[in-house]
């Protein structure tokens, strides 16, 4: 049987249009990421520049450099920066830790299910805003206070995201690890755990993310040092460049929290495939 | 060069012309200057080891792979059925079947015809979670089917299923095959599976395709008939399989 070209796309035949899906370059890639915070950096400079956005609103990239600069050289940026990392790391620690902990009792055991979960989502509908004064009591103007807080603020997602992943989890491939002896932790640990890395990875981040604005809520009362300090010593003054200082130092800790998550996520999960690579096989 | 292309002779009509295909992954060379035509309504089995690039060739027919050379003419209308079902589980049978098609009594009524056809009538509005495996699989036979295309791919239909269950799909293939006349790319492992369904039978082995002939042996195929059973033995020492005699080899 032979047939010209010409004839087979004379009788209506076409060429298939497979979906091209060569990887973008990795520097364009990283510049189209970049593309976004430079616009806003851009469009901050312009009106500025122009007047549109006056010092008493806010202040110009170039002060708010020089007030980097100050800062960093009185040594009062380092300072409360260190102070507020702690806070939020241990803070989100202790979170993170009970909300994973949680979860996982809830989503793998039946039981822990029946005995906890209501319970926890009672207390996940309670705004963490409305402990600060609950907690100032308790705790009075300590540490405690504000890393309860952010502990509290963090649990949640993270106990949500845990239990989800978790019930998610392959039961066949829990039955056939039982059947190969495996205990109940042992199941947890191979297989449970890892089975549920991307939802545990994704409650991080929101933890993260909460970590940060509960941070802000323990710093803004009755602090007298940290980041949340800074900006209520600025407000007072009426410095609004070291409030952009402090508002963009809040928001460079989201950035580098999801790159952390990111990081994580690459090295977490080795045999998870890069996306965008082919489906299925030859 | 001057002939009128328009008028195609009947015999050859063509429903996929493939010349000098080549693929290549890394440095291998896995689809190395095909050249293929299945004329309309022409039911080709193509038969290789794994890796041999048999999934690769049906992938770029199916615009699922792009070429890296030749000429590839496809029918606008194609449609795949997988090695998994590969049904959608939020979707209810009858939905998953006229999915992406336009919504109203009349397509729901031709699913349920193609649901009929492959005796799924009952099963419409079952989740696909509670099907069997051989269920699944003819649920995704309806929602190809339904399509009516003029080129169906067959991606190793049955290789996930029972003995038993393999047999009876084999059977409803080739039956609605005949009846819907589609030209048909089965790609298969399986000899018997092949020569059973077949007009046509090509093997494809280090990018190339050794072996491309028409099946003679009668219907319906009986694997006892002795040409079945010689051109059985052809078609494995092509795929490397040598057997002194051919003893009745079930998959």
């Amino acid at each position: 049987m032979t047939t010209t070209t010409e004839a087979a796309r004379a009788a209506g035949l076409v060429a298939p249009r497979a979906r091209a899906t060569t990887a973008r370059p990795r520097g364009l890639s990283l510049a189209l990421r970049a593309l976004g915070p430079i616009a806003l950096l851009a469009a901050w400079q312009v009106s500025s520049a122009t007047g549109a956005l006056t010092p008493d609103v806010l202040a110009s990239p170039g002060q708010v450099l020089q007030a980097v600069k100050e800062l960093w050289g009185n040594g009062q940026l380092a300072d409360a920066l260190s102070t507020s990392l702690t806070r939020a790391a241990l803070g989100l620690l202790f979170g993170a830790g009970t909300g994973l902990v949680l979860g996982v009792v809830t989503g793998f055991f039946r039981l822990g299910e029946e005995l906890l979960d209501s319970a926890v989502q009672v207390l996940r509908t309670v705004p963490f805003l409305a402990l600060v004064p609950l907690f100032m009591v308790w705790f009075g103007i300590t540490e405690t206070a504000k890393i309860a807080l952010i502990g509290v603020a963090t649990s949640f997602p993270m106990y949500v995201s845990a239990s989800g992943g978790v019930r998610n989890t392959d039961r066949k491939l829990v039955e056939a690890m039982r059947s190969f002896g495996l205990s109940r932790w042992a199941v947890v640990r191979e297989v449970v755990l890892p089975g549920a890395l991307p939802a545990l990875l994704s409650g991080l981040r929101l933890s993260m993310t909460l970590s940060v604005i509960a941070l802000i809520a323990a710093e803004e009362i009755n602090s007298t040092e940290g980041i949340g300090y800074l900006m209520a010593q600025a407000q007072n003054f009426s410095r609004t460049d070291v409030l952009a200082v402090c508002i963009l130092i809040y928001g460079l800790l989201g950035l580098a929290a999801d790159g952390a998550v990111r990081v994580l996520e690459r090295v977490l999960m080795p045999w998870r495939p890069v996306t965008g690579r082919q489906v299925a096989g030859r | 060069m001057s002939t009128p292309a328009t008028t195609a002779p009947a015999t050859t009509a063509p429903a996929v012309h493939l010349r000098g295909l080549r693929r290549v992954f890394g440095t291998r060379a896995v689809l190395d200057g095909i050249d293929l035509d299945i004329a309309r309504g022409e039911f080709l089995a193509l038969l290789g080891a794994s890796g041999t690039g048999k999934t690769t060739l049906l992938r770029i027919l199916g615009a699922l792979d792009r070429a890296d050379q030749g000429t590839v003419l496809v029918p606008p209308s194609r449609t795949v059925v997988f090695q998994e079902p590969r049904l959608i589980p939020s979707k209810r049978v009858l939905g998953n079947v006229t999915v992406g098609l336009p919504r109203g009594a009349a397509t729901r009524e031709t699913g349920r015809r193609a649901l009929a056809e492959v005796g799924l009538a009952d099963h419409a509005d079952a989740w696909p979670g509670t099907l069997s495996g051989g269920e699944a699989q003819r649920a995704a036979l309806a929602r190809a089917l339904v399509r009516e295309p003029e080129l169906l791919l067959l991606d190793e239909p049955f290789a996930a299923l029972d003995a038993l269950t393999r047999l009876r799909m084999q059977d409803l293939v080739g039956e609605l095959c005949r009846k819907h006349r589609p030209a048909v790319l089965l790609v298969t492992h399986d000899v018997d599976e092949a020569i059973r369904l077949a007009d046509r039978v090509a093997v494809l082995r280090d990018g190339a395709l050794v072996r491309d002939e028409t099946v003679t042996v009668e219907r319906p195929r009986d694997a006892a008939d002795p040409e079945f059973a010689a051109l059985r033995r052809r078609l494995l020492a092509d795929l490397g399989v040598h057997r002194d005699s051919a003893p009745q080899h079930v998959n």
